[in-house]
């Protein structure tokens, strides 16, 4: 199964943390840093794989990958892949992608609520549960959709323009 | 921003990010976040907060806390969200606690109610938030409040609904698998699902229970197949279609749940070989999830029963994983590899030199993982090369955690292969000197115990060698400073029973030494404790052999510290030495005799010496001895106390009635008194004194003997000369090679190769000639190149028929062949070798004369040479087939290329790497496909160059985010 999705940027701060085994606050910053130290000390071409078992116990592995400022990390057991799970990370990026339609870090830090919608319509506790990218963004529009009718008394959020222009 | 990126959120929390990502440091970044934490404490208390800026709360709460402060304070709001009618609100409650809570957590026992409420609701879309969080949330004793529900979503007509329910009763299954062991057939149903992604979502559980029980699954092997079938034939909708593959996904899962199922079952193989050669063939090994698949088919016909045709495709797919560029591949090969290696060992060979340079790579994580290939074809052949191999990177690595792996494993591989005792000790040294706070210390207990105990029965002179060279090499390491503990204690107690031995050492020299150990590490009590005991050893031999001791100076001052030492375990220590030497040669001969270390010791539990005594006490009136348990108010006590244990452990929530109490069983209790087991042994107090032959000193190898055993039996046998008489696994490797390498080259391979090793050291030190060392590598290792040319249709001819043999039983069964198993070997030595892993030189070489071994060495490299070019030469083609298609590339591919300024914008880079595997099979994919998704790439340009307007490129320096955004 998979045990932790981390995505944090290359200062090393996390920007979405979803752990499918529960950890204590502590316990999640010190694997963040730890990881961060052992993702920064890798070349460039080199393998995404890193055994991750000084840091999640026996038998974890850890797939990364870096989109633009930001590393994608899976940490995962193994009774998965490590391509697919490299292909799997290209799915969730994909989807997310076509949900803020043109993804940079920015949208994921103040949608991370989003993320998180995105991240569980393709992993649900820990196990793959959809892999197609196009279903996931039909889901999660549904979600937005009906999360808005059922809104009225939330505001139309204000554009990031007009809150620029004051 | 796009149309739904718009940051919806309000100025304050857009000041936040924009603050912390401003932060010059950790310090400053945590005073605005504690400033953060105080604002919030305080609003979100206030009363009549708007739903809308409540909301925006918890956000910011989920925000603080996963930059790793505590938010605690917010948990309750968070909760109180989720039971609010709106959709929006009641998600974002759900996340919250998701992320925040554990399942054991105080207040989830306030969202079950929300949650069974949310799991009937007509909403399916509240529905698939409550099954969010009741996979993340529910804990055992929960499950029962959920499950019916969770049971009938499974019957959903929304197929997310579906999805999400088999995950959670799968969530339910692995937390406590007795909780819904009932509704397992669920999955089978479910995997007949009209809907594709349901079905792959079935997938999941089922693997589950197919590995934890295989034979109750075998029926579904049909329907799985099938299946997979469907899905490689692309009947599944082209939503699913992933880079031109169908289902990926999917397929990888199916292979997966085939593997365990074909497992040693020969039926249930011969149904998937057909399927399975059809993915094979077809797949697309110039995309990641290509071969992704294939590697996934290799692990799968490596597990199934053996079929010829398949494993030939496997071995080739895995030498292009190998010869490829990418990183990514050849990890995957060497693990394939690894795989394979079980059922066709002659597989490695054609490998060797890709091998090597994974080897010799860069990267860690190759590294590593060819370590691991290599610790699995170990054998006695090869095990001084890998064994160095694996010390030399264990010296230069920091990760303890990894070196304590890998010391561990150059034990392990010493103690089964080792050719010689003075190899082993200068192994172990080795080890020890570098690893030794980090290995196990039972590794140190389990080498005294080897010096001690010997090889061979019957072989006295190869004992006493291996203990005076372990007595050697020990005084000659003694000196050097910041030696391990661990070590240390070995080479106290090695020196205390051994060192005057053989008659080399006189025992004032090695007293001298004794003691400076126990003064150079005056912290360490364990180590003075085995200095002084070795002392006393010493001495006491000394006196028992008949001869004057004059204590040394430095020693007697030694030993009046100890007696005034804080640790009671060290004065006792030094009393008892200060009383032992005062006894005569008689009395010590019983007390320490030599070299027992090893023998048993007769401990009469019952005290039966002392019933005379007793005896003679009852017939002076006595009371009789009660024992413990028989007393009526200790067992009163003691139902009292396992009754309130059951009390406490009973206190949490219950959903079910409550069950009829359990009868109570009396605790028992430990016998009699037992001899310590401590590692350093406690004093007993003096009536226990004639249990101990020996005194409870450092001599722990018998002190819990039964769990340091490890694989001793095994070990020491497995070494030496083939002279002494042996169960049949000791002898038969040695037998065996004997007749393979055979009498024509005699030991000759095993020096030469040595002496070979050692001389290409020293030139590696001299010359940089690297790829003849590589090659001399590669033939220590393997066996030479040699034969990989000649063999390689022999070995296609017997890797078939020998491999179907070997897997009937199980895949285990072949590991544990090539260390011990070779009894059939025994019975006709004469048959080719069917070690499974020995490419040595069998055939080719056996009937060469014993010339001059240099020379032969010499023939070797030459024939590596040839191979090696051979091999080249195909890569190069390769290689002018990959430039050619490169230069057909069209011109607008390298969008990044253009721009190089750092593009924040993502999809320019996922793109890249959507098409791109920055490997050379990568760019033959790129040329057709980047045909294809043409017009992407040009949204994407047009998308970059959208988002470059709006000013949103920050650069590297990520903190400074809102610098061009606000101007």
């Amino acid at each position: 199964m998979i045990r932790a999705v981390i995505v944090m940027n290359d200062q090393g701060k996390p920007r979405l943390l979803k752990f499918y085994h529960y950890q204590p606050v502590e316990k999640q910053h010190e694997i963040i840093r730890t990881i961060y130290g052992v993702l920064c000390s890798r070349a460039d071409n080199v393998s995404n794989f890193v055994n991750a078992e000084s840091i999640f116990g026996p038998d974890a592995r850890l797939v990364y990958k870096t989109f633009a400022t930001l590393y994608f990390v899976f940490v995962f057991d193994a009774s998965e892949n490590e391509l697919a799970i490299l292909d799997l990370m290209q799915v969730f990026v994909e989807t997310l992608d076509k949900c803020f339609s043109n993804v940079c870090e920015l949208d994921i830090v103040f949608n991370f609520n989003k993320v998180h919608t995105i991240l569980d319509e393709i992993i649900v506790g820990g196990q793959v549960l959809e892999t197609s990218s196009s279903e996931v963004v039909k889901a999660v529009d549904e979600i937005s959709r009906l999360e808005k009718a059922s809104n009225s008394i939330m505001r139309v959020p204000k554009s990031i323009s007009a809150w620029q222009g004051r | 921003m796009g149309s739904q990126g718009g940051f919806g959120q309000s100025k304050e929390f857009l000041d936040l990010i924009k603050s912390i990502g401003e932060a010059r440091s950790k310090a400053e970044e945590d005073r605005i976040v504690l400033h953060e934490i105080e604002t919030l404490k305080r609003r979100i208390i206030e009363p009549d907060i708007p739903k809308r800026k409540m909301k925006e709360y918890i956000i910011r709460l989920v925000y603080i806390e996963m930059l790793g402060h505590d938010a605690a304070f917010g948990y309750i709001h968070a909760v109180k969200m989720t039971h609010d009618d709106s959709l929006l609100l009641k998600r974002t409650g759900y996340l919250a606690v998701t992320l925040f809570l554990n399942e054991d957590h105080d207040l989830i026992i306030l969202i079950v109610n929300t949650i069974q409420k949310d799991l009937k609701s007509d909403n399916f879309l509240v529905v698939c938030a409550a099954l969010n969080a009741v996979c993340r949330l529910i804990n055992e004793e929960t499950i029962p409040a959920v499950l019916p529900q969770v049971v009938e979503l499974l019957g959903h007509s929304k197929e997310a609904v579906r999805k999400k329910a088999v995950m959670a009763l799968h969530r339910f299954y692995q937390r406590s698998p007795s909780s819904v062991s009932h509704l397992v057939s669920n999955f089978r149903k479910r995997l007949c699902d009209n809907d594709p992604g349901v079905m792959g979502a079935t997938l999941c559980p089922l693997f589950d229970l197919v590995s934890v029980d295989v034979s109750s699954y075998k029926d579904l092997v049909v329907s799985f197949v099938s299946i997979l079938k469907q899905v490689a034939e692309r009947r599944l909708p082209k939503a699913y279609d992933y880079h031109q593959m169908p289902a990926p996904f999917i397929q990888i899962k199916l292979l997966k749940i085939l593997a365990l199922l074909g497992n040693g079952d020969k039926q249930a193989s011969g149904q998937m070989y057909t399927v399975v050669g059809d993915i094979m063939r077809k797949a697309d090994t110039t995309s990641n999830i290509g071969n992704a698949i294939l590697y996934e088919c290799i692990c799968c016909v490596s597990s199934i029963f053996p079929n010829t045709k398949l494993l030939e495709a496997a071995a080739d797919a895995i030498s292009k994983f190998l010869k490829s560029d990418s990183h990514n591949l050849k990890y995957m090969g060497i693990d394939a590899l690894g795989r394979l290696i079980k059922i066709s060992p002659d597989i490695a060979e054609q490998h060797q030199l890709a091998v090597i340079d994974c080897l010799e790579d860069p990267d860690d994580t190759l590294k590593r993982k060819t370590f691991e290939l290599l610790y699995k074809m170990t054998k006695s052949s090869n095990v001084e090369v890998i064994v160095d191999r694996m010390i030399e990177y264990m010296i230069n690595i920091n990760d303890n955690h990894y070196k304590t792996d890998i010391a561990s494993r150059c034990v392990e591989l010493a103690e089964q292969f080792a050719p010689s005792n003075h190899w082993f000790i200068q192994t172990m040294n080795k080890v020890f000197e570098h690893a030794g706070d980090l290995v196990n210390i039972k590794v140190a207990h389990n080498l005294m115990r080897l010096i001690a105990e010997g090889f061979g029965e019957d072989d006295d002179t190869a004992d006493s060698q291996l203990r005076s060279s372990a007595v050697d090499s020990y005084l000659r390491i003694i000196g050097e400073p910041k030696l391990p503990s661990a070590f240390l204690q070995v080479i106290c107690w090695v020196l205390g029973e051994y060192g005057t031995a053989d008659g080399k050492y006189s025992a004032s020299y090695i007293t001298g030494k004794l003691c400076d150990v126990a003064e150079a590490h005056s912290t360490d009590d364990t180590v003075k404790a085995y200095a002084v005991t070795a002392l006393m050893k010493i001495y006491s031999l000394e006196i028992a052999a008949g001869r004057q001791v004059d204590m040394l100076p430095e020693c007697q001052s030694l030993i009046e510290d100890l007696c005034a030492s804080s640790s009671t375990d060290l004065q006792q220590r030094a009393y008892e030495l200060q009383a032992i030497i005062r006894l005569d040669a008689q009395a010590l001969e019983n007390i320490l005799p030599l070299d027992a270390s090893c023998e048993d010791i007769e401990v009469d539990k019952g005290l039966s010496f002392l019933n005379s005594y007793v005896q003679q006490s009852l017939e002076n009136g006595a009371q009789p001895y009660i024992p413990e348990s028989a007393r009526s108010g200790v067992l009163n006590m003691s139902n009292l106390r396992s009754h309130d244990q059951q009390e406490t452990s009973g206190h949490a929530l219950r959903f079910e009635a409550y069950e009829l109490p359990k009868p109570t069983m009396p605790t028992s209790r430990p016998a009699t008194i037992m001899p310590s087991t401590e590692l350093v042994p406690v004093p007993e107090p003096s009536y226990t004194r004639e249990i101990h032959q020996t005194p409870a000193v450092p001599s722990i190898s018998h002190s819990g003997s039964a769990e340091l055993k490890l694989r001793l039996d095994g070990v020491q046998k497995k070494w030496g000369k083939p002279t002494y008489s042996s169960p049949v696994q000791s002898t038969s490797n040695s037998d065996f090679q004997k007749t393979v390498n055979g009498a024509a080259q005699p030991d000759a391979t095993g020096s030469t190769k040595q002496k070979a090793r050692d001389v290409s050291h020293d030139i590696k030190k001299q010359e940089v000639e690297i790829p003849s060392e590589k090659q001399r590598l590669a033939a220590s290792l393997f066996g030479g190149v040699s034969r990989s040319e000649k063999r390689q249709t022999a070995a296609g001819n017997r890797g078939a028929p020998k491999a179907n043999s070997g897997a009937t039983e199980s895949p285990h069964m072949t590991k544990v062949a090539t260390s011990s198993e070779p009894s059939t070997v025994k019975t006709a030595p004469v048959q080719p070798p069917p070690d499974l892993l020995d490419f040595g030189e069998s055939t080719a070489t056996s009937d060469a004369p014993s010339t001059d071994p240099f020379k032969q060495l010499e023939g070797l490299v030459d024939v590596t040479q040839d191979g090696s070019a051979a091999n080249s030469g195909s890569v190069a083609t390769k290689a002018s087939d990959f430039m050619s298609l490169y230069s057909e590339r069209p011109g607008n591919v390298p969008s990044n290329l253009i721009d190089p300024s750092i593009d924040v914008n993502m999809s320019s880079g996922l793109l890249n790497a959507s098409n791109n595997f920055d490997h050379g099979a990568g760019v033959v994919a790129q040329s057709p496909q980047s045909a294809n998704k043409g017009p992407n790439l040009k949204d994407a340009l047009q998308k970059d160059a959208l988002v470059r307007q709006m000013g949103v490129t920050p650069t590297n320096q990520n903190p400074n985010l809102f610098r061009d955004l606000l101007g």
